[in-house]
């Protein structure tokens, strides 16, 4: 039964995205609503530009290659890094796992390349720490506090050291976007950082920072999905309301 | 060829994996474990490449005068204790253990202590009663709290079952909300990549 309903549940969520992908392709508009951690990216690169120090970004230390979470990191860390070339500014990017390390270089290379800025492009500052959890987390740390940076973006996959990073961030002064997909260290994020992506907002970030057809088709599909999912859920409550007998919504 | 190879090994590698998840036989677990066993074999590699970058940093930083020290001091860890497993082994009574049992983990043991203090920090910032959602946040934890320390119990009898109704409605619910969300936007992520259309994993916009 498991099985059957996560093939037709993968089946509308194949169909629901193709769909949204045909009508933008044809031209139909489709608004996003604003994310006020995105909109405040630009300010954070401009605020590091200003006061002359650099701006750190770590993916968190949940998260290896194949998770979604770091897929849309990747896309975010694409549009921070094309920001800072072209504000002259200097972008660590300290991570625990090498595969990672190699594809945010790859990531930013492409950005910098993008805004005409390849010479600023600085592979050492891409680099890895320590696959040890709070070996990573002392180390990213230890750069909050030498280096001060004016602006701090944790966004991927956070486990416990979520909120020291943060907190360290909040303790320099730095202003801090953060977004992840652990509930748990959702908590710590909202309270320590500035701005919090929530849940789908830091999958929806791609589509609204690269403008790009498929990927907001695929934001667009999101909120049809949900509406769906929101949909079943509310005819589950009706449905054992009125009929307790009924037991079609304990799929 | 750069960009076809790995949305052509994202693709059929995707597929397979989902495919995988329906099939229930030996074959299948064989084939799900073999697959496991390449990404640990890559991981090896890759954590290679981790290393020496590791070093070829630090030691650069050393040459240009920048934190000396400090990239002295981790230098010389990541190369002591390969040396000591190398020359010693890792047998229990080994130098190398006796490094990591007194070194390395009191050190990490020491940094998760930290988030005691952190956390102290941070509810002290959010519990501030700003306005009428920080008012209900506050109350809450206090209940939650109050509840939990031994002595809520000598306070009101309540708290437990109360505690357990916070939990179990108003928390579950928003946490499965955020799950939902969570959810949808993992799957759409991964389609786009199964299907090549998010590749900014390989530098493109």
């Amino acid at each position: 039964m498991d099985s059957l309903i996560t093939i037709l549940a993968t089946i509308v969520a194949g169909l629901v995205t193709f769909w949204t992908a045909r009508l933008i392709h044809r031209g139909r508009k489709y608004h996003l609503r604003e994310i006020a951690g995105i909109k405040a990216l630009e300010d954070a690169v401009g605020r590091a530009a200003e006061m002359g120090r650099p701006i750190l970004y770590t993916p968190g230390y949940g998260g290896d290659i194949q998770r979604p979470t770091t897929i849309a990191s990747m896309n975010i860390l694409s549009v921070v890094a094309e920001k800072t070339a072209e504000y002259n500014c200097e972008l660590i990017y300290p991570t625990h796992d090498p595969i990672i390390m190699a594809t945010a270089q790859e990531v930013v290379r492409e950005s910098y390349s993008r805004v005409g800025k390849i010479d600023r492009f600085n592979p050492d500052n891409i680099y890895y720490v320590s696959s040890s959890q709070f070996g990573y987390a002392a180390g990213v740390e230890g750069e909050i506090v030498r280096k001060k940076p004016a602006s701090i973006f944790l966004l991927g996959t956070f486990e416990a050291e979520s909120l020291i990073l943060a907190e360290s961030g909040a303790a320099v002064g730095a202003v801090q976007i953060a977004g992840t997909d652990s509930t748990i260290q959702l908590a710590f994020f909202l309270i320590a950082c500035d701005y919090t992506l929530f849940g789908e907002e830091l999958f929806a970030a791609s589509g609204y920072l690269s403008g790009n057809e498929a990927t907001l088709a695929s934001v667009w599909a999101q909120d049809i999905m949900r509406i769906l999912c929101v949909s079943f859920v509310a005819l589950g409550i009706l449905s054992a309301l009125f009929f307790p007998e009924s037991s079609w919504w304990k799929l | 060829m750069r960009k076809f190879l790995p949305i052509s090994v994202s693709f059929v590698f995707g597929v397979l994996m989902f495919a995988l998840w329906f099939e229930d036989s030996e074959s299948r677990s064989m084939l799900h474990f073999t697959l496991i066993d390449y990404w640990q074999i890559i991981f090896a590699f890759g954590l290679l490449v981790g290393v020496v970058s590791f070093i070829s940093v630090a030691s650069r930083k050393i040459s240009r005068g920048e934190e000396p020290f400090y990239n002295g001091v981790l230098i010389f860890g990541a190369l002591l204790m390969p040396t000591l497993a190398m020359i010693d082994g890792l047998q229990p009574n080994s130098y190398f253990q006796w490094m990591f049992e007194n070194v390395q983990a009191p050190m990490q043991s020491s940094v998760f202590a930290l988030l005691a203090f952190f956390v102290a920090s941070a509810a002290f910032r959010g519990f501030r009663a700003r306005n009428a959602q920080s008012i209900i946040l506050l109350l809450v934890a206090l209940i939650v709290i109050i509840g939990r320390a031994p002595m809520g119990e000598f306070v009101w009898g309540g708290f437990d079952e109360l505690i357990q109704w916070i939990r179990d409605f108003p928390s579950t619910s928003a946490k499965r909300a955020v799950l939902i969300g969570i959810g949808l936007g993992s799957v759409t992520t991964s389609l786009r990549v199964i299907f090549g259309v998010e590749r900014t994993y390989l530098g493109e916009r």
